[in-house]
């Protein structure tokens, strides 16, 4: 017990220790998030009629954000499954860096759900009658806060083991990856059923939005740690060989094909059959009654996704400068199709034929960004930390181990960025 | 696990001395105050909410509709009229009646007579202490275009003052009550649900805000408090009830319940007592003498969106004779109206 708590002081003070970039970038994340939070108390006293959203679009841009950001978590399990399902060992020193980035999504997915509900001081009512399984959000509730605790079992463990210089017992966590894998699928599923189960939403009403989050999350999630892993190995001495980025790159590619081929059919069936159904995808692509906010958004993410494929088919992103590329323009492209180009949509028209769009006010952003900047905080100090501990710098023996009286504890002797 | 009488220690390097110095001791002084007044800033804005505003011990503790005991319920009452009392400054009664034994409430819609005046939605407003600012309808009636029953080509803010247009008709949409309902089914936290009677009905002291029920209605009948409602000082209607009428905190859901606070104690509907047509019908529909039953037995019956399943227990209807169709189509009649 003793050793576990000095194990998460020797973290926290890990977490402060930098070079000035690393103190600007915390500062500058700090500063955005407490921005989110004055924006969070005017919505906590004013209500959310400081968002953007109305009884026509009642669901907006924390809601996008967060079935955005559940695709994001599934990031883990694309690079747990080459590891420990088809033994690619390239794989294996970054895995930690997808559970990780897992943690601090689904941290970030749990804040925008928050921060989206009218009344959070009756969060307690979720425990008192919590309406399971009938409702679809409290399997999502279930499902996110179940990851997040498997991962951070799995990656909380694999550094503790570190930590204190021992290695990791296999049925401590080889159950619990495979176990993790299988979660991070559902919690796609999940998420997705939450829209497709209304009735009433035919932009959503179809099968084929399931599939379409998985294969945009595994296109997504890995770019992403694509570009972590090269920040990684830019600034600090951990080695992350090329054979990983490529490997991922290919999990990239083939996601990004996918996505785009279920984009086709489900814009085919939409447009061919030009039923009364079409109205949600009309004004999402063309507009609809002369009104198109989201069009200009939908075509550049489309554009993104495109040029992004292409880069990724070609050797050429074999370079990791055309990778980052692609990988940045999947990221985005992805974001505004899985975000904004989801959800907005099937609230235009209104169940009632009317058509009144949706445009997020300082507010919301301000929160939004807060929300970001706390969740890229908080991926910081994982990494920050997990990095010295995993490579052997940082251990509990090195630390506290051999008895000299009147030493201080001095986290900066562990060698830093 | 550790050894306690060990002392940390960081073998191969001189332990730093602490940076004791006046420049350090400055500098680490003015990140902790610029950080400081930093938080306080962001959660300044908290300053401005009201302490009614907080809900007190008795909100935070208060039990789901369907657990309360007869003395909680009395409780929750008083508190309601107590709340009502401090912020509108007017006493009003607050009842729960219960669902009647053998009543199946429906509510029947003649589109063959409605003439689009909008009586019914601001006898509502009235009636069920509506939010006048942001303003909230529970009641939507759509200019339809002759020859077609589709609402996306329908127009929801046509001037009243001209109505009714010779080339048009108009269909009054509010909650439908449904026996499938969609909207308590997606409910995470059971705050809303269908009454004996068929009603479906939201517990506002239950509601979390998440505005689910309200992606999931396929009649946009559901409103959500974007802000603290505001009603008029002098308009509260004091015939208040637990699950329908009563003034709502802002962050919840709310629809039509039918009137219950009336109908269930013998009354009709607000919207069907103020119609100058008689297009609204109400009743009993497992009483074979009632006027909707027989509506339901004999009269052409279109349901709204019959394809989403959802069952619903409100229904329109045509007439054969006497319908305002059957007079030859002339200029659009002086009728004023609201």
């Amino acid at each position: 017990m003793k050793r576990y708590l000095a194990f998460l002081w020797d973290c926290f003070r890990l977490s402060f220790v930098g070079d000035w970039r690393y103190h600007l970038w915390m500062a500058i994340l700090t500063a955005v998030a407490l921005g989110g939070v004055y924006a969070y108390c005017h919505q906590l006293v004013h209500g959310l009629v400081t968002t953007g959203m109305t009884d026509q679009v009642s669901w907006g841009l924390y809601i996008a954000n967060f079935t955005y950001l559940v695709g994001l978590a599934a990031a883990a399990a694309m690079l747990v499954i080459p590891v420990y399902v088809y033994r690619n060992l390239h794989l294996h020193d970054v895995v930690i860096f997808g559970e990780l980035l897992a943690v601090a999504v689904i941290v970030m997915c749990l804040l925008f759900v928050t921060v989206d509900l009218g009344r959070p001081d009756r969060f307690l009512h979720l425990l008192l009658r919590f309406n399971f399984p009938i409702s679809m959000l409290t399997w999502d509730v279930i499902a996110l806060n179940g990851y997040l605790l498997l991962n951070l079992h799995i990656c909380g463990y694999l550094i503790y083991c570190a930590y204190c210089g021992r290695t990791p017992v296999k049925s401590f966590y080889i159950p619990f990856v495979f176990v993790a894998i299988a979660w991070a699928i559902s919690i796609h599923t999940v998420t997705a059923f939450l829209y497709v189960g209304l009735g009433g939403r035919p932009f959503w009403n179809s099968a084929i939005i399931a599939p379409r989050f998985l294969a945009s999350a595994f296109a997504a999630g890995p770019a992403f740690i694509i570009l972590t892993l090269q920040i990684v190995r830019h600034y600090t001495r951990h080695r992350v060989a090329d054979d990983a980025l490529l490997t991922l790159r290919r999990i990239v590619q083939v996601a990004m094909i996918i996505n785009l081929f279920l984009l086709a059919c489900e814009v085919f069936t939409e447009f061919y059959a030009d039923t009364r159904h079409l109205a949600s995808a009309h004004y999402l692509y063309l507009g609809l009654h002369g009104r198109n906010a989201l069009v200009p958004w939908i075509w550049v993410a489309i554009g993104m996704n495109l040029v992004a494929t292409a880069l990724l088919m070609l050797p050429a992103s074999r370079s990791l400068r055309t990778l980052n590329t692609a990988c940045l323009l999947a990221i985005v492209g992805i974001w505004i199709e899985k975000g904004m180009g989801l959800i907005i949509p099937a609230f235009v028209p209104t169940p009632l034929g009317e058509v009144v769009e949706y445009l997020p006010t300082m507010h919301e952003t301000l929160i939004c960004l807060g929300i970001w900047a706390f969740g890229l905080l908080v991926y910081t100090i994982l990494v920050r930390v997990s990095v010295p501990v995993l490579a052997g710098e940082l251990t509990h023996a090195r630390r506290w181990g051999s008895p000299a009286p009147g030493a201080v504890p001095a986290p900066r002797s562990v060698p830093s960025s | 696990m550790a050894d306690a009488s060990r002392q940390p220690v960081a073998p191969g390097t001189p332990p730093n001395p602490p940076d004791m110095s006046r420049r350090g001791f400055l500098a680490k002084g003015g990140v902790a105050v610029a950080g400081l007044s930093a938080l306080a800033a962001a959660f300044s804005p908290l300053r401005h909410l009201a302490p009614e505003d907080l809900p007190s011990l008795e909100d935070f503790l208060q039990k789901h509709y369907k657990e309360m005991t007869p003395a909680d319920k009395d409780r929750a009452l008083a508190r309601i009229r107590g709340q009502v009392r401090r912020r509108h400054r007017v006493e009003v009664r607050v009842t729960d009646p219960p669902p009647l034994d053998g009543v199946e409430f429906v509510y029947g819609l003649n589109i063959s007579r409605c003439i689009g005046c909008r009586r019914c939605v601001h006898a509502c407003v009235q009636e069920n202490n509506l939010s006048r600012s942001p303003e909230i309808q529970y009641i939507r009636v759509l200019e339809m275009e002759k020859g077609s029953i589709d609402v996306e080509s329908s127009d929801h803010h046509y001037a009243s003052a001209q109505v009714p247009r010779p080339d048009k008709w108009y269909m009054p949409v509010q909650c439908h009550q449904c026996a499938n309902p969609p909207c308590v089914k997606v409910c995470p936290v059971e705050a809303t649900w269908q009454e004996p009677d068929g009603l479906v009905v939201i517990d506002y002291d239950w509601c979390i805000g998440c505005r689910y029920c309200e992606a999931a209605c396929p009649y946009w009948a559901r409103r959500f408090n974007f802000a603290e409602p505001q009603l008029p000082e002098g308009s509260i209607n004091p015939n208040v009830s637990y699950l329908s009428n009563r003034p709502r905190p802002k962050g919840v859901m709310e629809k039509c319940t039918f009137c219950l606070h009336r109908t269930r104690v013998g009354r009709l509907p607000a919207c069907l007592e103020v119609c100058p047509t008689g297009s609204r019908k109400f009743g009993n529909v497992l009483d074979p003498n009632s006027e909707v039953h027989y509506i339901l037995k004999h009269k052409r019956v279109y349901v709204l969106k019959e394809d989403v399943g959802t069952l619903p227990r409100f229904f329109y209807y045509f007439d054969e004779r006497g319908s305002r169709y059957a007079e030859p189509p002339g200029p659009a009649r002086p009728q004023e109206a609201s």
